[in-house]
């Protein structure tokens, strides 16, 4: 089975094969639990109506950024709706929603740690760097080697690679509050954590807001490259136009994914600034802020 | 000879000379009442790795450049021992690097001190643990920044109640508490507005506020009004001090400023390079001041108003009459004339100053009562009187001016001569 012929390969194919010869039962136990939450989050989406769904969210357009971008919200979901490709749809937003809030759950108290730690700081650096620059496909194989096919290999190669953002982002955030608040804090007789809840975290908001949108993007992209190993959903009927070289296929399950890409980015944005009345300046000049952050 | 007369040098130095002296630090007899509240005992804050040989080379009594060249550390407050008394303004006056914010920081311990003791209210807080620590930050000691330092993201109510909420009080009540500091300040109406949409003085009218919500033993301001418009800053000065006459706080006030020092500090702290070089009332500090540097902070500002009365009067050598104003004026000529003086000062048995008489008026007074023959128009003029009033005065007539303390007892006269000498000096600096 040992193809690769350096050391470093060898090295994570034996560590691989060690995890799974080892710890199988707690991988096993892990998926299914991750597994129930996909479904949970797949089914409660699935039984929304498409059109209480477009209510829903033409509505949450319409109060984050105004009616412009409602009737776009209106008239993307109609596109996907004709093209016949809700399901898949459906499926891929559960999917995105699942990685992202798992990505959240972790990255964000990572985050933490690294803007309050020096050392951990550099620890996640390099880790984050090496997270983000391997090419996306080769979580593919330990995660397929490990949790089997399916959704839930395909949710866990999608958090490795969807999480570095909100993780720089909130350790950015936090450590760009003014010094003289956290003096203030102190000097009022604050504890550690009344600083982090009352003063860093709130201050770091539009950062983290903005490192959140960054790690739903890369979840709904790496979402698609994972439907390789059976995630499903919009990347599925891409890869079938794939495999088919069939150009009208690719370019409907591609269309769906700009949509929906495009509804998901606008929405979560606005909600880094205060209100949709003075919001989309700072929002952008801290989204490009954030993906230089990323990028370095 | 009447009995109840006395040519009185003598007499005279039960009556002023005490309060004579006294009078020198008028400006704070009033709140003098309060003992120490905070005492600062050899405090002393070293920046860098291992402060310890610094620390030793600065108790030699090596400067601090040499001390950093050697070791790389950084002396910011040398040896400092202060005391404040309760109810006073203590301004720190230094020039930037002076290390008066570092010495501010040292007092509430938000920059760790290297050796030292600071004792607010019978406790050294140099030594508390973190617990106790937070405890004396939240009850006793709160703090006004230069930056305001408010927080972006909370109403102007919710920053005001800052302190009381850290601290695990209600909401209800902590607003109650706020919205009366906030009327305090003058700023009622603005509680829902956020920081960012009020103008810098009424955002650091807010910063004060914060730090008198928790209702501080000592209040500490860090350079509070030097980022503000010379007007504003004017305006809060203003409202510094009319807050302070409603409820007398012991403040601890930092600043650059000389003329803010000296208007609103009962006393004044000078630092250089870290050292505390002399405390004093201002009119101590313009009239002996310890060397050229704090001779210099004075330089361009008009001291005038501190160069009072009583700081320039003398005692009287003669022409001084107590006697009973009922009785017949004529009793006293005689001894004016034996005195030798233009211009008698006649207090009454309790020692109260009572008015001038002139020869020409006792003369022409004749046998009426020495009621009658005081001059009309030479009065006295208070202790606290300052420069300007006294060469008003002076302008006024020919004799030398009378001064009284605050018990109406004459303390002493200011020649005109003096005041002359005075004014040119002033004029000449």
């Amino acid at each position: 089975m040992n193809s690769s012929s350096s050391i470093f390969g060898k090295f994570a194919e034996d560590l691989v094969n060690f995890l799974f010869e080892h710890f199988r039962g707690g991988f096993d136990a892990f998926s299914s639990v991750l597994g129930a939450f996909v479904k949970l989050f797949e089914d409660g989406l699935a039984a929304v109506p498409f059109i209480a769904m477009l209510v829903i969210l033409m509505t949450l357009a319409l109060w984050r950024r105004g009616v412009a971008f409602a009737a776009f919200v209106g008239v993307a979901l109609y596109v996907i709706n004709y093209m016949g490709l809700w399901a898949q749809t459906v499926s891929t937003l559960a999917l995105v929603i699942a990685a992202t809030f798992f990505s959240l759950v972790i990255g964000v108290p990572m985050g933490i740690w690294g803007a309050r730690n020096r050392r951990v700081e550099v620890v996640l650096r390099s880790l984050l760097d090496f997270m983000q620059t391997m090419p996306a496909f080769v979580y593919l194989i330990p995660a397929v080697i490990l949790f089997g096919l399916g959704r839930v290999p395909a949710v866990i190669a999608t958090i490795v690679f969807a999480m570095p953002p909100v993780v720089r982002l909130t350790t950015l955030g936090i450590k760009q509050v003014r010094e003289e608040l956290l003096e203030a804090g102190r000097a009022f007789g604050s504890t550690d954590a009344q600083l982090l809840w009352k003063i860093q975290l709130p201050n770091a908001l539009p950062s983290i807001m903005a490192g959140v949108n960054q790690t739903i993007m890369m979840a709904l992209s790496m979402v698609v490259v994972a439907s390789m190993i059976g995630a499903g959903g919009l990347g599925e009927y891409v890869l079938s136009g794939i495999q088919r070289l069939d150009i009208g296929i690719g370019f409907e399950g591609g269309l769906g994914v700009v949509l929906l890409a495009i509804v998901l980015d606008r929405l979560t944005e606005s909600f880094g600034v205060k209100s949709k009345k003075k919001p989309r300046k700072s929002a952008k000049s801290l989204k490009q802020g954030a993906s230089r952050a990323a990028q370095t | 000879m009447t009995p109840n007369l006395t040519l009185a040098p003598e007499n005279l130095a039960h009556v002023s000379v005490p309060e004579g002296t006294a009078a020198v630090s008028s400006r704070e007899a009033g709140i003098a009442a309060g003992a120490d509240i905070l005492q600062v005992r050899n405090l002393s804050k070293i920046f860098g790795q291992k402060p310890e040989r610094a620390l030793d080379m600065m108790r030699q009594g090596r400067g601090r450049n040499e001390i950093f060249e050697l070791t790389g550390n950084m002396v910011a407050v040398d040896d400092v021992s202060l005391s404040v008394r309760a109810g006073e303004i203590f301004v720190i006056m230094g020039l930037s690097g002076s290390g008066k914010s570092t010495l501010v920081r040292l007092l509430n311990r938000l920059i760790e001190p290297t050796s030292g003791s600071v004792i607010l209210e019978g406790r050294d807080i140099a030594p508390m643990s973190t617990i106790e620590l937070r405890e004396v930050r939240r009850q006793k000691m709160s703090m006004v920044f230069q930056s305001f330092a408010l927080l972006p993201n909370r109403s102007v109510l919710d920053n005001i109640a800052y302190g009381l909420e850290v601290s695990g009080q209600k909401k209800a009540e902590r607003y109650e508490t706020a919205r009366a500091a906030l009327q305090r300040v003058g700023l009622g109406s603005y509680e829902k507005l956020l920081p960012s949409e009020l103008s810098g003085g009424m955002q650091q009218r807010v910063g004060l506020a914060r730090a008198l919500a928790v209702n501080p033993s000592v209040l500490l301001m860090d350079e509070a009004f030097s980022a503000l418009d010379p007007l504003i800053r004017f305006e809060m000065q203003n409202e510094l001090l009319r807050l302070q006459k409603e409820e007398q706080r012991t403040i601890v006030f930092i600043s650059h400023d000389i003329e803010e020092a000296i208007k609103i500090g009962g006393r004044i702290g000078i630092m250089k390079d870290g050292r505390l070089i002399q405390v004093g009332t201002p009119a101590e500090l313009i009239q002996t001041p310890a060397d050229d540097y704090v001779r210099d902070f004075f330089r361009n500002v008009d001291v005038s108003r501190f160069l009072t009365a009583s700081s320039l009067m003398e005692k009287p050598q003669k022409g001084v009459f107590a006697c009973d104003v009922g009785a017949s004026a004529e009793r006293y000529l005689t001894d004016m004339i034996d005195s030798n003086v233009d211009c008698g000062y006649v207090c009454d048995e309790a020692g109260r100053f009572v008015g001038c008489v002139t020869l020409d008026r006792l003369h022409k007074a004749g046998n009426r009562t020495v009621r009658d023959a005081l001059h009309p128009e030479l009065h006295a003029v208070q202790a606290e009187a300052d420069l300007h009033e006294l060469a008003s005065v002076a302008l006024s007539r020919e004799y030398d001016v009378p001064v009284v303390d605050g018990d109406g007892k004459l303390a002493g006269v200011v020649s005109c001569r003096t005041i002359l000498r005075q004014v040119l000096e002033r004029r000449a600096a």
